[in-house]
């Protein structure tokens, strides 16, 4: 019997293919096994693609067999995408009831870029409904459960590509960071999670939450294999006009270069009250890890970092309020029969949408409705630049920040029900989507038995450098051998 | 209060949204409540400040005039609920 | 407020006068889409064949701008002496109704791309100069199909999403014009404009050109405005005159009964030749306009401008004055043949062919004219072509064939086209000007006619063209018209 690759890099996984030790057809089948066993627990897939991807891995492997060596790293590597990512007909739901059904004619380009490397979709991930949450439990379809104590949460809103990954049934999967929706779960399921740059990563093909803040990244187990992943995804697309032109560089370029010399910045604000003490003990010997590797490492600020959570829910349920209006039950997804249009409209609204992304819509329409722009849109908007101006004027001191990414580690189901609550977990990860700025989260150990995360964020287009930094402590500490204990099920 | 039952009730109807007379009442506490929190942004001084509409900075990105070929009808109407032949079907307009 | 300050105009004897606004808007003559590269070509496609997931608004689709979208507005502003501002943007305009795949159309808001334009035209020998306020860009909605075809009866309607995405300009016109025929002449010369640059198709009937009016009524010398009213569904010229000289009316018998006008939406019934209330529950509409945040800004600097300002090509009233002074052409004249580009490009093609201004005039405004109206088809994509008729004008010039020959020809050879000079040279078609040869059959038709003669010679002057007659018909209609007079009265007096 082949040895499991669960809970494996991609980077392992790549290297046993070309030794042929395994095969893309044996990595699917290990991934489909596991996922069997451990999804009635976590809940992180909605769609099954096992056909599909039997056909994409056999193809996979043909290639292999052919370039050998010369085939792309994430070829006949199995993956995950979260289901507010569009593939040619397969079902897409955003975890919502109103689109239910929906089978898109088309994918999106950095899916595309993923299957053109050769790669194998295991299926779609659960996430909050719309991408809408910190903790998976706005789902239409249940919410999902934390390899590391299935009774508390695993972050949002990416918590189904999160857990996939964390519990070992893919190597890598695809999310979506609005306000911290791929760095909050990460630090909470003991995964990488990396947001890039604003406009390094095409968002065509992926359901519009906030078109401004919006952007796709990775989860896996190593900083290297996040990098592997960027490459393949990142770079202009001309189906994106906030795609940027500027040319890539790979990360893998500068990947191992270490931390010596450089200036890390630690943002006093993100320091606050409400961040556990385990959390925080944690985050301080990462950043003396970094310390010991030669980085020089001091205190600055930000002032307006306080401000970044109203700014940010009054921009982004704008946009939403906007992006949301497409689903009216007239092309595609859920539609009520009424005896008017506009009851129709308001019956079908009504029924498919979840509470959070209906609060969303409506605040979002307030904001932006006749009397009240200039008072909440417009001082938004403007409060924004303040924010992307404060990041600026640090970043010429320091060449890359340091901090925690979310103030808790995972709290248990239920915990959060007022909204406020519940929005108070992406304080530390909005302000980074407000200027456009890539960050990382990169698993810095325990506290209580539950994963802790540590952030690193740079300046706009800095995405290698930031890779490097979350690399070179990852390397130091040991920390890309956490698993959670799902991992351990599996069988050899 | 910053947000009346009124208030509500009209924004719902702004985003199509059919919310029941239970739902319009819970609704107006959690969103005044959030708006209150959102005040925060007047402690902020942007008197001498831009908005930031779009992060990017870039400017001009178009296209050529090249026409390509559609999907054609029967893929774009496959997700339709209601079709009547090629077309998308709606309930009464009544204006 | 108008900048250009049209003087009032009273409707006789009442006191009051008439202000109007148009509003028009234009769809670009681009092949793609304005952000999707689907075919523009929608019209005749079958329903909802002519999209693709962004022009159906489908979840995770993202807006590309059409560049000459773009060129063709800047063009269009330009040719209606508007300001190009060196930043414009694109606005989301939010609002649900089918037609409208994403719940939104993209326009602009508060920063389009020109403004302070000026159309200036001529209406019954008077200047009348009518300020342009903006011209922006945006996307063309879907069209609706009602059972029944009244949207107020139907059960149901059915959407099709060919012409969602299709680029439109608005061209939104000041409130300087005052009376129905200023309101249809703004149209005809605006319709002209764009045409000559090649932005629109011109077609009403069609809907790639639209207009809506606002008229209000006021006292004459009062500067506020009356309560307005807006006019929708007038698909034509005269559906324009009607239909405001019909809204002035109403509105008038109104005021004077003392009644109060309310601040409407009408729409212009054609076969009932009157407007009526589209007062719908909604009537305010909030679109909560802000940046569309898909798409990055344009600048477009002084050296953009400038290229497309080259592109401009002689507009219709600088080619009437140029035609008046260069070929000695009346205003009239003038005008008739500067009312195409193309017709006037086939007037100076066919003077530059070696054809006099004054024949190449009258034969372009008179037979082939009509043969254009008949056919369908101007004459620059006829069979015969402007190089045909070119010949063939130039053959009876010099006198080769007469003017009977020539339009006999010119109907022969329209459609179908030929050389002219190969078949008068075939058929002997050439026109009989010996005036031997002539005066032999002129002597023959005297000798026969003795009783036209006699009427002529008694004072009956119609008497000489039967006698005329007689002679052409002897040669076959190729006698030259002139010198068969000559000879007639040279030898029967008069």
């Amino acid at each position: 019997m082949a040895r499991s690759f669960v809970g494996r890099t991609i980077a392992d996984m790549a290297q046993a293919l070309r030794a042929g030790e395994t095969s893309a057809v044996d990595l699917l089948r290990d991934a489909i096994a596991h996922r069997d066993r451990v999804d009635g627990r976590i809940n992180a897939f909605l769609a099954r693609t096992d056909d599909l991807a039997m056909t994409q891995a056999r193809a996979a492997d043909e290639r292999l067999a052919i370039e050998g060596a010369g085939a792309p790293a994430l070829c006949g590597i199995p993956v995950a995408l979260k289901d507010v990512l569009v593939l040619d007909g397969v079902a897409t739901t955003a975890s919502s009831k109103i689109i239910e059904g929906f089978l898109p004619p088309y994918t999106g380009t950095a899916v595309q870029r993923l299957l053109d490397q050769g790669a194998v979709v295991v299926g779609k991930t659960n996430c909050d409904e719309f991408a809408m949450g910190s903790s998976n439990e706005n789902s239409a379809y249940g919410p999902v459960g934390n390899p590391w104590d299935v009774e508390r949460v695993p972050g949002g809103s990416s918590g189904g590509s999160a857990a996939a990954v964390a519990a070992g049934v893919v190597p890598y999967s695809l999310g979506s960071d609005t306000g911290g929706s791929i760095r909050q779960p990460a630090a909470l399921t003991g995964t990488v999670g990396f947001k890039p740059t604003y406009g390094r990563v095409s968002r065509y093909g992926l359901i519009a939450f906030a078109s401004s803040l919006d952007q796709i990244g990775p989860f896996t187990h190593t900083v290297e294999d996040a990098a592997l992943v960027y490459d393949a995804i990142a770079g202009h697309d001309p189906l994106d006009s906030t795609s940027s032109p500027t040319a890539m560089e790979s990360p893998l370029d500068q990947l191992r270069h270490g931390v010596e010399g450089m200036r890390l910045g630690v943002p006093r604000e993100y320091f606050v009250d409400g961040l556990e003490p385990g959390v925080r003990a944690r985050v301080e010997e990462a950043i003396e890890v970094l310390r010991g590797l030669g980085a020089s490492v001091e205190e600055v600020s930000l002032p307006s970092t306080d401000a970044g959570l109203a700014t940010y829910y009054i921009i982004a349920p704008a946009e939403c309020s906007s992006n949301l209006a497409r689903f009216d039950g007239v092309r595609f997804g859920m539609h009520v029969d009424a005896a008017s249009l506009l009851r129709s409209y308001l019956a079908t609204r009504g029924a498919g949408f979840g509470p959070e992304v209906k609060r969303r819509i409506m605040l979002g329409t307030y904001a932006l409705s006749s009397g009240y722009y200039d008072a909440y849109y417009r001082k938004a908007q403007k409060v924004r630049t303040v924010i992307a101006a404060e990041f600026e004027s640090v970043f010429e001191k320091v060449d890359a920040l340091v901090c925690p990414t979310s103030p808790t580690v995972a709290f248990t189901q239920g915990a959060r029900e007022d909204p406020l609550a519940m929005y108070l977990c992406d304080v530390l990860t909005i302000p980074v989507n407000l200027a456009g700025l890539p960050g990382i989260s990169v698993p810095c150990g325990l506290s209580d038995g539950l994963p802790v995360g540590l952030q690193v964020i740079g300046p706009r287009f800095q995405d290698a450098r930031v890779l490097r930094v979350a690399h070179a402590y990852e390397q130091a500490s040991g920390a890309a051998a956490l698993r959670s204990p799902l991992v351990a099920e599996a069988v050899a | 209060m910053t947000l009346s039952r009124d208030d509500v009730a009209h924004v719902a109807l702004l985003a199509r949204l059919g919310l029941s007379a239970e739902e319009l009442e819970q609704y107006q506490h959690q969103l005044d409540a959030i708006l209150d929190a959102i005040g925060k942004l007047n402690e902020v001084d942007t008197s001498a400040v831009a908005e930031t509409a779009q992060v990017g900075g870039l400017v001009n990105v178009w296209r050529d005039d090249e026409p390509r070929p559609s999907i054609g009808t029967e893929r774009a109407l496959a997700n339709a609920p209601e079709r009547d032949g090629p077309y998308f079907r709606v309930a009464a307009i009544q204006e | 407020m108008s900048a250009v300050a049209a003087p009032p105009r009273e409707i006789e004897g009442t006191g009051y006068e008439a202000v109007i606004g148009l509003e028009v808007h234009a769809q670009l003559l681009t092949r793609s889409k304005m952000f999707c590269a689907c075919s523009t070509a929608y019209f005749e496609a079958p329903p909802n064949s002519n999209t693709c997931p962004v022009c159906l608004g489908l979840p995770g689709t993202l807006p590309v701008m059409n560049r000459e979208a773009v060129e063709k507005t800047v063009l269009t502003a330009l040719a209606l002496n508007c300001e190009i501002p060196p930043f414009t943007k694109f606005d989301r305009k939010n609002y649900f109704y089918p037609d409208l795949p994403k719940g939104y159309q993209i326009s602009q808001y508060d920063l389009p791309l020109s403004r302070n334009g000026l159309l200036a035209f001529g209406v019954d020998g008077r200047e009348v100069r009518c300020g342009v306020t903006r011209v922006h860009l945006e996307e063309d909605t879907g069209t609706l199909k009602h059972a029944g075809d009244l949207i107020h009866e139907a059960q149901s309607s059915l959407v099709d999403l060919n012409r969602a995405g299709v680029p439109l300009m608005e061209i939104v016109g000041e409130p300087d014009l005052r009376t129905a025929d200023e309101a249809r002449e703004y149209v005809v010369r605006l319709r002209q404009v764009l045409m000559y640059i090649g932005v629109n198709d011109g077609s009403m009937e069609r809907g790639s050109l639209r207009c809506d009016a606002n008229v209000s009524l006021r006292r004459v010398g009062a500067s506020e405005y009356g309560t307005k009213v807006e006019i929708k569904n007038m698909n034509s010229f005269r559906a324009v005159h009607r239909a405001l000289e019909y809204e002035i009316t109403r509105q008038l018998e109104v005021l004077r009964s003392g009644g109060t006008l309310v601040q409407e939406t009408r729409g212009w019934i054609e076969t009932e030749g009157r407007t009526v209330s589209q007062r719908s529950k909604e009537q305010a509409h909030d679109y909560r306009y802000f940046p569309e945040p898909d798409l990055p800004p344009l600048q477009l600097d002084r050296a953009y401008v400038e290229r497309v300002r080259a592109l401009l090509p002689e507009l219709p009233d600088a080619r009437q004055r140029r035609f008046e002074s260069q070929y000695g052409l009346s205003a009239y004249d003038a005008a008739q043949l500067t009312t195409s580009r193309e017709e006037s490009d086939a007037y100076e093609a066919l003077v530059g062919a070696g054809v006099s201004a004054k024949v190449a005039a009258n034969w372009i405004t008179g037979d082939v004219a009509r043969l254009a109206n008949a056919q369908h088809v101007p004459v620059h994509r006829s069979g015969l072509g402007v190089s045909g008729l070119a010949a063939l004008l130039r053959m009876v010039e010099a006198g080769t064939i007469n003017g009977t020959t020539a339009k006999e020809l010119l109907d022969e050879l329209y459609v179908s086209g030929g050389d002219p000079e190969a078949l008068v040279g075939e058929r002997g078609l050439g026109q009989v000007s010996d005036e031997s040869a002539l005066a032999a059959i002129v002597d023959e038709v005297i000798a026969a006619n003795a009783r036209a003669v006699a009427d002529f010679q008694g004072g009956k002057e119609q008497a000489l063209g039967s006698l005329v007659g007689q002679v052409m018909k002897a040669t076959r209609g190729r006698a030259d018209a002139k010198l068969v007079n000559k000879l007639l009265r040279e030898r029967i007096g008069g």
